[in-house]
């Protein structure tokens, strides 16, 4: 994070330095005769916005954890450092550690099987159609896909009403309530349901470069669906496997929408990290304890985006 | 005869599957489809039956009706700041050489995936209330915007790359100066890229939760996503006429950008997101 703070100015660093318009008429002119002054000139509104609203709150996160700040009323009160004391406390809190257990649930459940599980099962099984089914089946998927949050979770709150949700009626004997009962699954398929198409077209892409021809001489000398796939399939398309797993693992864990379905309730059995830090930061005041939980969350993307470009950059060495 | 016996149940297996999956996806769908016309809506399987008034409902709720503009103003804004700063920037970039220039988008575009607005509530909350931008839209457009420029130079750097630069250089010769080749050569050539980031980042700021319903304060300027939890949130029983009338109000806008620009580009991975 450091690095990335830095090399921004850097590079404005040199291209103020060589003289304005040095290089309209230098050895090799760029093709618009941009100039250097110029090029950082096109580049700085966009880097302000950046440098501004992403890397400046990225260390602001780090200085507010280490403080007691807090919002009493509407009065601000001065921050102090307190050290390491946030993380201490956080670490001895069940809450936290609770909030902990049930972001990785949600994570496995909603990124790893259910959207990239479904929407690899689905690619695979429409892999050889064209036309009309597969195109209907898509399109679902995709609208739920582009829906507004908001709107998806007022759907899956009337599905799964307690009095007149059908999917409740269906699951459960009317009275009883699906949401307030299973509220990590609630908010899991909700997920699913929202995230899966992004997996699926991936996917569809991705299994797009396997040659037929290999799927069917593995076929040929009675490989099963499963041997298919590990054997010829898998291998294939590890770099897309391990992009999408990345990609939607980090959409997962910072995903704030189940606050829209459950609002982490009900007794805080759905609350994952994303809204314990809501409540605790900005609706119960603690700006500094909840700063403290915020950068354990920057470390953990951090360290889920480094162990898989490690896994991309080992792929690529061996190829 | 095995082979055939196990042939037909991959094949029912596949079927059976699909069908679960269309029911899943679907169901919730045709629901939210059917209900705002519907008169008497319960979530049962009766037929709907056909009415208007959910919307003249609708419309006597001031604030649903001003969401909708608000969304339209915090989308519209944030696209047209994203478009522009990351034209210029990705034009730039893609045409003069700059020690380190790719290091440095991969690393905003890393940074910009692993801060989210989850991670940097509090922050920006602080920011935004020190920048005297709580309770503004402008806020709101600045943050938003921010998060999503770096993905948007890197996307539109893409397209910027593959075009050639004869063209540019020729109206060099003519004396066009630098924007002016930006605008007449380089923008037409780019469209494609430009209508792609532009549709992403509606998208984005038209579903976003988050970041408005922390900066905005007063309801006559929220935009929809806030709006409409606010009406399922408060006073206990929810209206489901007006809810899933608004539901299909809201969700229309972008169901009909994203068959618009399916239809006319085809839809695929750019960028960041191909490999």
């Amino acid at each position: 994070m450091v690095q990335a703070t830095s090399s921004p100015d850097t590079t404005e660093d040199t291209s103020t330095q060589q003289l304005p318009g040095a290089r309209r008429d230098g050895a090799s002119p760029d093709a618009a005769g941009l100039g250097r002054a110029r090029a950082a000139a096109f580049v700085v509104p966009s880097m302000v916005l950046i440098v501004l609203f992403l890397v400046l709150p990225a260390a602001w996160t780090i200085y507010l954890g280490i403080t007691n700040y807090r919002l009493t009323g509407l009065a601000a009160a001065h921050p102090e450092i307190v050290g390491l004391d946030n993380y201490t406390t956080a670490l001895g809190d069940d809450r936290f550690l609770t909030s902990l257990g049930l972001t990785l649930q949600f994570v496995i459940g909603s990124a790893v099987i259910g959207q990239a599980g479904l929407g690899f099962a689905i690619a695979w099984t429409l892999r050889d159609r064209r036309g009309f089914v597969r195109r209907v089946v898509e399109a679902f998927v995709l609208l739920a896909w582009i829906l507004p949050g908001s709107v998806v979770a007022f759907l899956w709150i009337a599905l799964l009403d307690r009095d007149a949700g059908t999917l409740n009626a269906v699951l459960h004997t009317p009275g009883a309530a699906w949401l307030l009962d299973h509220p990590m699954l609630s908010i899991i398929v909700f997920n699913t349901w929202r995230g899966t198409a992004f997996s699926m077209m991936l996917y569809s892409a991705a299994l797009g470069n396997v040659p037929p021809s290999h799927l069917e001489t593995a076929k040929l000398a009675g490989a099963n669906t499963w041997q298919q796939l590990r054997d010829v399939v898998f291998p294939r398309i590890r770099g897309h496997i391990l992009t999408n797993l990345l990609l939607i693992s980090l959409w997962t864990f910072n995903d704030f929408s189940p606050y829209l379905i459950t609002a982490g309730g009900p007794e805080g059995k759905s609350e994952i990290l994303a809204v314990y830090v809501y409540k605790v930061a900005l609706s119960g005041g603690q700006l500094g304890f909840g700063s403290a939980i915020s950068f354990l969350m920057l470390l953990i993307n951090l360290v889920l985006a480094l162990v898989y470009l490690r896994m991309l950059g080992r792929r690529k060495e061996e190829a | 005869m095995n082979t055939t016996v196990s042939h037909l149940l991959g094949r029912i297996g596949r079927y059976v599957f699909l069908s679960v999956v269309l029911g899943f996806f679907a169901i919730p769908l045709l629901w939210l489809a059917t209900a705002p016309f519907d008169s008497t809506p319960k979530i049962t399987t009766s037929m709907p039956d056909f009415a208007l008034d959910n919307f003249r409902a609708l419309l006597d709720n001031p604030y649903a009706v001003e969401s909708l503009l608000n969304s339209v103003w915090l989308a519209g804004g944030t696209a047209i700041l994203v478009v522009v700063f990351a034209a210029l920037a990705a034009y730039a970039l893609s045409r003069v050489r700059i020690p380190g220039r790719d290091a440095l988008l991969y690393g905003l575009l890393l940074l910009s995936s692993i801060v989210t607005g989850t991670a940097t509530m509090v922050p920006l909350f602080e920011l935004a209330f020190r920048l005297n931008l709580i309770d503004s839209r402008l806020g709101v457009i600045l943050i938003m915007s921010g998060g999503l420029l770096p993905a948007a130079i890197f996307i539109l750097k893409d397209f910027m790359d593959s075009t050639p630069t004869s063209y540019e250089e020729s109206a060099r010769v003519f004396g066009a100066s630098p924007l002016q080749i930006v605008r007449h050569i380089v923008v037409p050539l780019v469209r494609p890229g430009l209508a792609t980031v532009a549709v992403w980042a509606v998208a984005n700021v038209w579903g976003n939760f988050l970041v408005p319903y922390l900066l905005l304060r007063s309801p006559d300027k929220a935009p929809a996503a806030v709006i409409m939890y606010t009406l399922y949130t408060e006073g206990g029983q929810a209206d489901l006429r007006l809810l899933s009338t608004f539901s299909l109000l809201y969700s229309l806008p972008v169901v009909l950008m994203f068959i618009f620009v399916s239809t006319r580009y085809g839809f695929r991975f750019h960028g960041g997101i191909k490999r």
